[in-house]
């Protein structure tokens, strides 16, 4: 169960009988525009009062509500998407989307960890936890990029990869390791977007890159808040709090200096303007593309080596005595 | 048993054993064993095969001819996530370090295994479960990009849960940190060859352990991508006879070679003279 559901039930309530009123305004000779206003604030403040201070836990259900964009409406929204499919080895993963299409007139290659929006859906994209030929599909088109030279993107929005039998018989570890190191490398800029779940090994699978944004409630951790209350306290129902001790929020993993850029979203969350936050993050993308392609090539391999060299937080003891 | 190398008197202090017992039983077939015979064994049970758990510094004692010549020795963690679950990240690292007699979960330096001088960073399940935090990635890191400035082959004996809970993001970030090392060190045309050992899982597996020109498994290690217990829980079906070891790895095409921990040495001694063959030949 989403706790965001559950807690935007009275707004939307509130939203409905809004609209009904609007209808009636229009086609009555009744004037109810004293009455809209009067719950239009109080809309407003609901929503206000829901929103306004999301715990990280509330914020991961954000990131997981049935109605936030998925990968495909980001990717549909560029012009001229077109798919290419599978991973020319074992078959087609559904799980990851692949392709290249045009992002304000320039040519773009794109992936994306896509989830369904019902069960049917879900089961075909198995839930967006991609297989190891989904990593490989996504190598494909990473060499495309490179070959090409085009601008990578990638959307990131995944629970972690699977892990199941198959996956695991496959290479899992191999699939998401070889992403790494053909990323780091890779001689064309790429600009990751975490616009939902960024569930540790499978997401950083398609994220690594020259520049990371991330959308204001998506979350991105080591492990699922889940998984973590479920190591450390034998208890999923520990969620809530293993989310606060994670610091997988954008703002925190911005002053970490892991994410580059932030791209706000609507009071409620993105699901509440779709619209806008999709152009929102496109507009970033095609800001950080056009500064990114004006590098030279080796300097945007050196930037994104010491991007990645720099992260840590260790300090060094007695100095001196590693010269003996 | 062998004298204890020079290397190893100069670090000085050992861990203390977890127990004192002069017994040690397998677990995997409940055979008892006298500890002092198990070390002259290589820890392996005489009666199963089973292959103990062992510390960086018996692996290196293994693994290196003579000298072991560490270095980043003295890398620390911070705590960036300023974690606390039952206990601190800080408390639960002090214990560690008492515990392992290591300052962290990965011994790295040079050494000759076999004859051919390589980098070698060893990891050490006792510390954390051998997980990837800041200082496992920094010193990784810091071995191969050394390792490019010597012209040296890097070998990684990896022995981890994967990527450290307690520094979060910081820790995921490790395997991107990593992999852009091996990816420049691979663009120089140096060998990097892994060795996987009992377990070897998540943020690891899926960056540097699987990233080696050769990888090697030792024989009856659990590797995999995803814990067994998660894999329980997700898909509530029965899991195959072997299923994550190395013998599965092997059959499946995921690693190159299954090797007995007494086969380990001279095996890596064949791989880095066949690889490390065309480097003596640059000039240093």
């Amino acid at each position: 169960m989403n706790v965001i559901v559950e807690l935007e039930k009275p707004l939307l309530e509130l939203e409905s009988k809004i609209e009904g009123l609007k209808r009636l305004n229009e086609t009555q000779r009744v004037d109810f525009s004293v009455e809209i206003r009067a719950l239009e604030a109080k809309a407003n403040q609901l929503k206000a009062e829901i929103f306004g201070n999301l715990t990280p836990w509330q914020r991961v259900h954000l990131a997981r509500h049935p109605r936030r964009p998925l990968a495909l409406d980001y990717i549909t929204a560029l012009d001229g998407f077109t798919e290419l499919h599978g991973d020319r080895t074992f078959r087609d993963d559904p799980a990851i989307v692949a392709g290249f299409a045009y992002l304000s007139g320039m040519p773009v290659y794109v992936l994306g960890e896509q989830k369904g929006r019902d069960t049917k859906e879900n089961l075909y994209r198995n839930f967006g936890m991609p297989h190891p030929e989904g990593y490989r599909k996504a190598q494909r088109i990473m060499k495309l990029a490179e070959k090409f030279r085009r601008p990578l993107l990638t959307f990131v929005d995944t629970p972690g990869a699977y892990p199941g039998i198959g996956a695991e018989e496959r290479g899992q570890s191999q699939a998401i390791a070889a992403c790494l190191q053909l990323l780091a490398g890779l001689r064309t800029p790429i600009v990751v977007n975490v616009t939902g779940e960024g569930g540790s090994g499978g997401a950083l699978g398609i994220a690594l890159g020259d520049h990371i944004i991330m959308l204001q409630h998506a979350w991105y951790s080591v492990a699922s808040p889940e998984a973590a209350a479920s190591i450390l306290w034998s208890d999923a129902t520990k969620a809530d709090e293993a989310a606060k001790r994670l610091r997988l929020t954008s703002e925190e993993l911005s002053e970490f200096g892991i994410i580059d850029e932030v791209v706000a979203e609507p009071l409620g969350g993105a699901h509440h303007d779709t619209q806008d936050v999709i152009r929102r993050i496109l507009d970033a993308d095609k800001r950080a593309v056009r500064r990114l392609m004006r590098l030279p090539t080796d300097e945007l391999i050196d930037r994104r080596y010491e991007k990645y060299r720099k992260i840590g937080a260790h300090t060094e003891l007695l100095h001196g005595r590693a010269a003996r | 048993m062998a004298p204890t190398p020079n290397w190893l008197r100069r670090r000085g202090a050992r861990p203390e054993a977890a127990s004192d017992a002069l017994w040690d039983i397998c677990p995997h077939c409940n055979e008892r064993l006298y500890k002092k015979d198990l070390a002259e064994l290589l820890w392996v049970c005489p009666k199963c095969g089973h292959n103990f758990r062992i510390s960086a510094l018996d692996r290196i004692s293994l693994l290196a001819d003579g000298d072991f010549r560490e270095v980043a020795e003295d890398l620390m963690t911070g705590d960036p996530l300023q974690w606390t679950d039952r206990v601190s990240y800080v408390t639960k690292t002090a214990g560690d370090r008492t515990k392992s007699g290591l300052m962290e979960a990965i011994l790295t330096g040079f050494c000759a295994i076999d004859g051919v001088a390589v980098g070698l960073g060893v990891m050490d399940f006792a510390f954390r479960g051998g997980t990837m935090g800041s200082v496992v990635g920094e010193k990784v890191t810091l071995l191969i990009e050394e390792c490019g400035r010597r012209r040296l082959p890097a070998v990684v004996v990896c022995a981890s849960g994967g990527a450290r809970m307690e520094e979060g993001m910081v820790a995921l970030m490790q395997m991107a940190k990593t992999s852009a090392a091996v990816a420049r060190f691979a663009e120089l045309g140096l060998p990097f060859i892994t060795v996987l050992t009992d377990p070897t899982t998540g943020g690891v597996s899926a960056s540097y352990g699987f990233q080696a020109d050769v990888i090697i498994a030792e024989s009856g290690a659990a590797i995999g991508f995803a814990g067994r217990r998660v894999i329980d829980q997700t898909i509530r079906q029965k899991l195959p006879d072997g299923f994550q070891s190395s013998e599965f790895l092997l059959e499946h095409g995921q690693v190159d070679m299954v090797v007995r921990r007494a086969d380990l040495k001279p095996t890596l001694g064949r791989v880095l003279r066949f690889f490390a063959a065309r480097l003596a030949a640059v000039p240093a």
